[in-house]
């Protein structure tokens, strides 16, 4: 039996840069795990989250699979976060909103330049596209938000301890940014 | 005229033909803003300065000050109103900040994080807009318009031309450019014409000046708007942007 707090994170059409900032709060994450244990997250390789505390979601919504694992986090987590930009507005990857898709697709893997043994990937296993990418507060409800670009380690150790000690979240002036 | 108004439970005085804003900010009280200027005409138009008079809501960039009028600016409801206000600029244009070489520089930017805004609350637009990078000087990006009317000010009150306009209603706004081609390249703006450096988002740019300034060391990184603003528009503010150096790109802001 454990009273440990449980977190888990994953990232959906993200870069990964908000779980590498995550990491950059150093050796606090060992105050960190002494209070909380990580369910579904890339260090654990657990695939599918069970009940959890906290949920932290890095990137937007690009594809059908983004939309299960989100919705499988709102399920299982009692308080979900959206983590950085794209999570928030779509971010980058939300950029292609303004192509057409099949003109996305052509030049990625047909028309542009260097690209050798052009197809279009249609192999079953993989997720289907979606027309548009979205934030993820257009598909679940979010109970909280991280800005950033990626957000910083401190905003994470702010954001995380407060959750962690049942208290209302709030980063000070110097820890908001959206880049 | 003079006389005193009672802002936030603090008495000030005002001046015949000042605004609640004016007032306000001559006695070092900031009320958030993106559409006014001072020493440009008031435009009304982005709301993020509604306060309440007497008891009703009202925009304090364009309302006049009168003797022994109650105003409220900070309450958590005032508050909250201009953080949806905001979060509904950035959903109707497409900003991404990390992306922008005006973040950093930003009153958009720089309200939303005055505001604890740390989302954008509402369904996005996603709305297709384009780039004018016509002009060997200057470039506009229509992503990043709120619609502000202060370069179409500018250009008319301080430039003496008439290089922008605002058409069309609702969600079919533009900025629009008084040019034969409709491109800013064949319209007679020049890169010292205010109307160039008075955007208050990255909409309109100088090219070549983007990362003169490393972004976290940029203005609002370090400084709330709040600060900034009353610094800047506390006194007379009329002196044209275009004086600035490069350099000083970020003075361009306030
Ligand atoms: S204009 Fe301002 S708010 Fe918009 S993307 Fe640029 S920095 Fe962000
Ligand atoms: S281009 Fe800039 S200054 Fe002109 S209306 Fe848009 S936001 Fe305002
Ligand atoms: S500043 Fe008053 S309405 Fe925009």
């Amino acid at each position: 039996m454990t009273n440990k707090i449980k977190v888990a994170t994953t990232s959906l059409a993200g870069c990964f840069g908000c779980h590498m900032s995550f990491l950059d709060i150093d050796e606090r994450i060992v105050a960190l795990a002494e209070v909380a244990e990580f369910d579904r997250s890339p260090i654990t390789d657990i695939e599918h989250c069970g009940p959890c505390d906290i949920g932290l979601i890095e990137g937007g919504v690009c594809n059908s699979e983004n939309v299960h694992v989100l919705r499988e986090f709102r399920k299982n987590c009692k308080i979900l976060v959206a983590v950085g930009a794209c999570a928030i507005n779509g971010g980058l990857p939300a950029m292609r909103n303004y192509v057409n898709l099949e003109d996305c697709l052509l030049e990625a893997y047909r028309d542009g330049i260097g690209v050798e043994n052009a197809q279009i990937p249609s192999d079953p296993e993989l997720p289907l596209l979606l027309d548009k990418v979205h934030p993820i507060h257009e598909i679940v409800k979010v109970d909280y938000f991280m800005p950033g670009c990626p957000p910083s380690a401190d905003v994470f150790w702010t954001f995380l301890t407060a959750l962690v000690e049942g208290r209302e979240p709030a980063l000070p002036y110097e820890l908001v940014h959206y880049d | 005229m003079t006389g005193t108004i009672n802002l936030d439970g603090q008495t000030i005085p005002f001046t015949e033909g000042q605004t609640i804003i004016e007032a306000a900010t001559a006695a070092g009280v900031y009320i958030p803003h993106l559409c006014h200027k001072p020493g440009y005409t008031p435009h009304g138009s982005c709301k993020l300065c509604t306060v309440k008079v007497n008891g009703r809501n009202c925009s304090a960039c364009t309302f006049p000050a009168a003797d022994g009028q109650t105003v409220i600016s900070n309450n958590d409801e005032l508050a909250h109103d201009r953080r949806r206000i905001t979060q509904m600029l950035f959903v109707e244009g497409n900003h991404f900040c990390p992306s922008c070489e005006k973040s950093g520089n930003c009153q958009l930017q720089g309200v939303a994080y005055h505001l604890q805004m740390y989302d954008n609350h509402f369904p996005h637009f996603f709305a297709l807009r384009e780039v004018d990078a016509s002009h060997p000087d200057i470039l506009i990006d229509h992503n990043r318009c709120i619609f502000c009317n202060l370069c179409v000010r500018a250009s008319q009150e301080k430039d003496g031309k008439n290089v922008f306009g605002i058409a069309g209603r609702g969600i079919n706004k533009r900025l629009v450019i008084n040019s034969p081609s409709g491109q800013l390249k064949d319209s007679d703006i020049a890169v010292d014409d205010c109307a160039a450096h008075i955007c208050p988002t990255g909409a309109i740019l100088i090219k070549r000046t983007g990362f003169q300034v490393p972004i976290g060391q940029r203005i609002y990184d370090h400084k709330q708007i709040s600060e900034v603003a009353l610094a800047a528009e506390g006194g007379s503010c009329s002196r044209p942007a275009a004086a600035l150096a490069p350099s000083q790109e970020v003075a361009h802001d306030k």
